[in-house]
């Protein structure tokens, strides 16, 4: 294997991690606001269809985007409502907002687009080009042998690092900034507060009912984040049925992964992208160890890893403690 | 008797309640309450379970509206729609029940909902400056940067009310402040709220222990079922007057039994111990027996292995050490359950009534049988005999006082009181040699107190063996005939319950050992 195959593994890691990062953050503020969100995976949905949509009816990716944003922040409000407000089940609640949006998504592209439940091809103007940074060598303009020929730590910026979208390095100063928000504001000590005891917030003249609706608008942005970047950020070129694919169940188990913390998480995910990258290039196993490794078994990498993290085999992941329950003043 | 505790001066008082309602559905919690608290006081409030104590304090913090009426703060009329409002005003509150974030720090649960601006570094700082000032004043030192979990419940108290005059809060209510402490700890507690009293706050100390409003309050109020019966000085009045006032009719404080005559051990436990399952050891080698016809009762503060002891004995826990009963051994690797310590002859009144005691969403008649549903007298085979039960139930709850007397009512519906009735009725009825009793009057007022404590004397009296585990030092000074305390997993010593006091069983509590005092 050589250094060329190195480095597009761990692009296509980081093209690959970048949706499962923003939704893996999403859930972050959710859960550590004690609300519980299985529906990351119908915010994506959502939004990348509404992402996609708007942005070929305007040519627009940036309006295609806040549409995108306000479709999700609208599952947000269902979910706050019935979780925060009627203190339902949150579990239930956020499987419903999966099967809505995997229906209404084909339902309303199909009726809007005719199309069989896709968008049409995005051009140019539709969709997040590369974003490529300062200093870097656009190699697709060299030969192979003139790559070869530069030094490892250039091509690791210019081709890893250097060249996606926008929205992915939103997607790694979002960590940054998660943890710095988490951990160095007011509004992070109140938040994190109200995931571990509900009451200690209330008695403390605080609105508990603010701060988790703060929480679940704050995912459903990043959730959005995440869809658009699957519809509309090259080489994606529209919106496909079911396009998200389990991402949000893996960024839940990323979010187990890094036991509720930031920077664990950026970890996480960049592993797990790491296995999705990994499942397209079935041939790396056969040249290195001659080995077929059946890509299910890559695809289920995450769970197995955040089944054998929840058996406590590497540190105990202790969830926030007043998360899944609706809060209700005791008599 | 609604003699006005006189005020000393002129200065207006820092909470006047003014005919408090408050219903919740039809149970009028709160009906038509005045009370005057005067500045610089302490004053007890005193009442049952469901005297409507807790709503009076709750609807002063904001955490209820009442129905009708006003509350004044320092003379001034004031509107108290949230706690927000409540912490302007002044007042502060230390909730029965804590209400810490347990993996913060302590300095991070002082300042969360005060912080001073979006950043929290300049908020912690300048915590961490008062706290030190507070300390000094007031007796209340604690490490800023510990984490809840990591400090003993004394100290997480001291932390609420660091917090609350954090706040500056002239007004303190504490709830049931000394449920959870030692003896030690309490006075230590009662020393700083006289600090608090010099420097001019005003403090509510509700309870339902005479003896600390005796100790410590200036003026107390005494409730009774949503109303307000009377406000009196301390200095003028007694416990048996304030335990009548509570309960509305003459009461027997102390439990009046006969000495006892123990007869062979019943139960004899030898060098018993038990690993949690993260690894704890929370029972250290503890040995004891019991006799029949004797109540031994085991002292401590909560969470010293009183609970880890039940559960082996009780069948629900594995342990290491030897146990016998009658003479024959227990198995105490886990092949046995609660159902085979049932079979020969151990009955169980858990501590926690509620998740081990009673099934909440069962009816009476049903929760009645549990857990000798298969007996010959409640079943035909493998079916339940209904009849049969309903008959038994109706039974027991006439002669053990159940109200309301409904055996198709479901468990919660009853009070706590009825509650414990309902299994106490149970265990006691099923005939058994040894009954294990976890803290019998926990949640359960004064009446209902009275007549298990009757109860459990009176099965003492037929010669069976009592194992008696309570925090509350009161209960098991009065009802046992012999006293065993626990600290960290340890007996720390044995006394015979009319040769000791509180003083002594106290220090042992702590884990004072007789020698050391």
């Amino acid at each position: 294997m050589d250094w060329n195959t190195v480095l597009l593994l761990l692009d296509s890691t980081i093209r690959t991690a970048t949706p499962l990062l923003l939704a893996c953050l999403a859930g972050l503020f959710s859960e550590r606001a004690g609300i519980f969100d299985i529906g990351l995976e119908g915010k994506m949905l959502v939004s990348a269809f509404l992402a996609a949509g708007f942005a070929y009816v305007t040519g627009s990716v940036w309006l295609g985007l806040l549409a995108g944003i306000a479709g999700s922040l609208l599952l947000s409000a269902i979910h706050g409502a019935a979780s925060i407000t009627f203190r339902g089940n949150q579990l239930i609640s956020g499987v419903a907002i999966n099967f809505l949006a995997s229906g209404l998504t084909v339902v309303v592209s199909q009726s809007w687009f005719g199309e069989g439940g896709r968008t049409p091809q995005l051009g140019d103007g539709g969709r997040f080009g590369e974003v490529v940074l300062p200093g870097a060598i656009r190699l697709s303009e060299m030969t192979i042998r003139e790559q070869r020929e530069l030094p490892l730590l250039t091509r690791f910026y210019s081709d890893v690092l250097s060249g996606h979208s926008i929205l992915t390095y939103i997607a790694l100063l979002a960590v940054p900034l998660s943890w710095w928000v988490l951990y160095r504001t007011r509004f992070g000590l109140r938040l994190r507060a109200v995931g571990e005891n509900p009451a200690a917030v209330d008695t403390a003249g605080i609105s508990v009912r603010r701060l988790r609706y703060s929480a679940v608008a704050i995912a459903g942005v990043l959730c959005a984040i995440a869809g658009a970047q699957l519809s509309t950020a090259e080489p994606a070129a529209g919106f496909i049925r079911d396009m998200t694919a389990g991402r949000g169940y893996i960024a839940l188990a990323a979010l187990i992964f890094a036991k509720w913390r930031p920077w664990p998480a950026l970890g996480a995910c960049m592993l797990f992208g790491f296995f999705q990258a990994l499942e397209t290039r079935p041939d790396i196993f056969v040249r290195l160890f001659d080995l077929r490794v059946p890509s299910a078994l890559l695809s289920a990498m995450p769970y197995i890893l955040t089944v054998i993290i929840l058996a406590g085999f590497v540190g105990r992941a202790i969830p926030p403690r007043a998360g899944g329950e609706p809060y209700v003043k005791e008599r | 008797m609604a003699l006005d505790a006189a005020s000393p001066s002129a200065a207006p008082p820092a909470i006047e309640l003014r005919g408090i309602s408050k219903a919740f559905g039809p149970v009028q919690a709160n009906r038509n309450i005045s009370i005057r608290v005067m500045p610089g006081t302490i004053h007890g409030i005193i009442g049952e379970n469901g005297a409507g104590k807790s709503t009076l304090m709750s609807i002063l913090y904001g955490f209820y509206h009442a129905d009708s009426g006003e509350i004044l703060i320092d003379g001034r009329p004031t509107r108290i729609p949230d706690s927000q409002a409540a912490i302007r005003a002044g007042i502060g509150m230390v909730f029965q029940h804590f209400k810490l974030v347990e993996n913060f720090t302590v300095l991070e649960n002082i300042v969360l909902g005060a912080e001073d601006s979006g950043l929290l570094r300049p908020s912690l700082a300048r915590a961490r400056r008062e706290l030190r000032q507070l300390a000094k004043e007031y007796e209340l030192d604690v490490d800023p940067d510990a984490t809840i979990e990591e400090i003993g419940v004394g100290m997480q108290q001291r932390v609420e009310i660091l917090k609350a005059l954090y706040r500056k809060a002239d007004i303190l209510i504490l709830d049931e402040p000394t449920g959870v402490l030692t003896p030690a700890e309490a006075d230590h507690l009662f020393r700083i709220l006289g600090n608090l009293k010099a420097q001019g706050k005003t403090i509510v100390l509700i309870t339902h222990k005479l003896r600390e409003i005796m100790a410590i309050t200036d003026n107390v109020s005494v409730m009774r079922r949503g109303e307000m019966v009377a406000t009196v000085r301390t200095a003028d009045t007694n416990p048996q007057q304030l335990a009548e006032l509570m309960v509305g009719r003459k009461v027997l404080l102390r439990v009046d039994k006969a000495p006892a005559t123990p007869g062979a051990p019943v139960l004899e436990v030898e060098n018993l111990r038990v690993v949690d399952a993260k690894k704890v050891e929370r029972l250290k080698g503890v040995s004891f027996t019991v006799r029949a016809g004797e109540i031994l009762g085991i002292a401590g503060v909560a969470g010293n292995g009183q609970s880890e002891l039940l559960e082996v004995l009780g069948g629900m826990m594995r342990a290491t050490g030897s146990v016998r009963l009658k003479g024959r051994p227990l198995d105490l690797s886990g092949r046995e359950d609660a159902r085979d310590r049932r079979e020969v002859g151990i009955g169980h009144v858990p501590e926690d009534r509620q998740s081990e005691g009673l099934v909440l969403d069962y009816t009476a008649w049903e929760n009645m049988a549990l857990g000798y549903h298969h007996r010959d007298a409640f079943a035909n085979g493998p079916f339940i005999d209904r009849p049969a039960i309903m008959k038994n139930t109706i039974d027991k709850m006439q002669r053990f006082d159940v109200r309301p007397p409904d055996p198709m009512l479901l468990a919660k519906s009853f009070s706590g009181g009825n509650q414990q009735k309902i299994v106490v009725a149970r265990e006691i009825e099923s005939g058994p040699d040894l009954l294990l009793v976890g803290q019998p009057t926990r949640g359960v007022d004064i009446g209902a107190i009275e007549f298990i404590h009757k109860q459990i004397v009176a099965l003492r009296d037929q010669g069976k063996a009592i194992l008696l585990v309570s925090v509350e030092l009161d209960e098991i000074l009065s009802l046992s005939d012999r006293i065993a305390v626990m600290f960290d997993g340890r007996i720390m010593g044995e006394r015979i319950a009319s040769e000791t006091n509180a003083g002594e069983l106290g220090l042992l509590m702590a884990g004072v050992t007789g020698e050391a005092a």
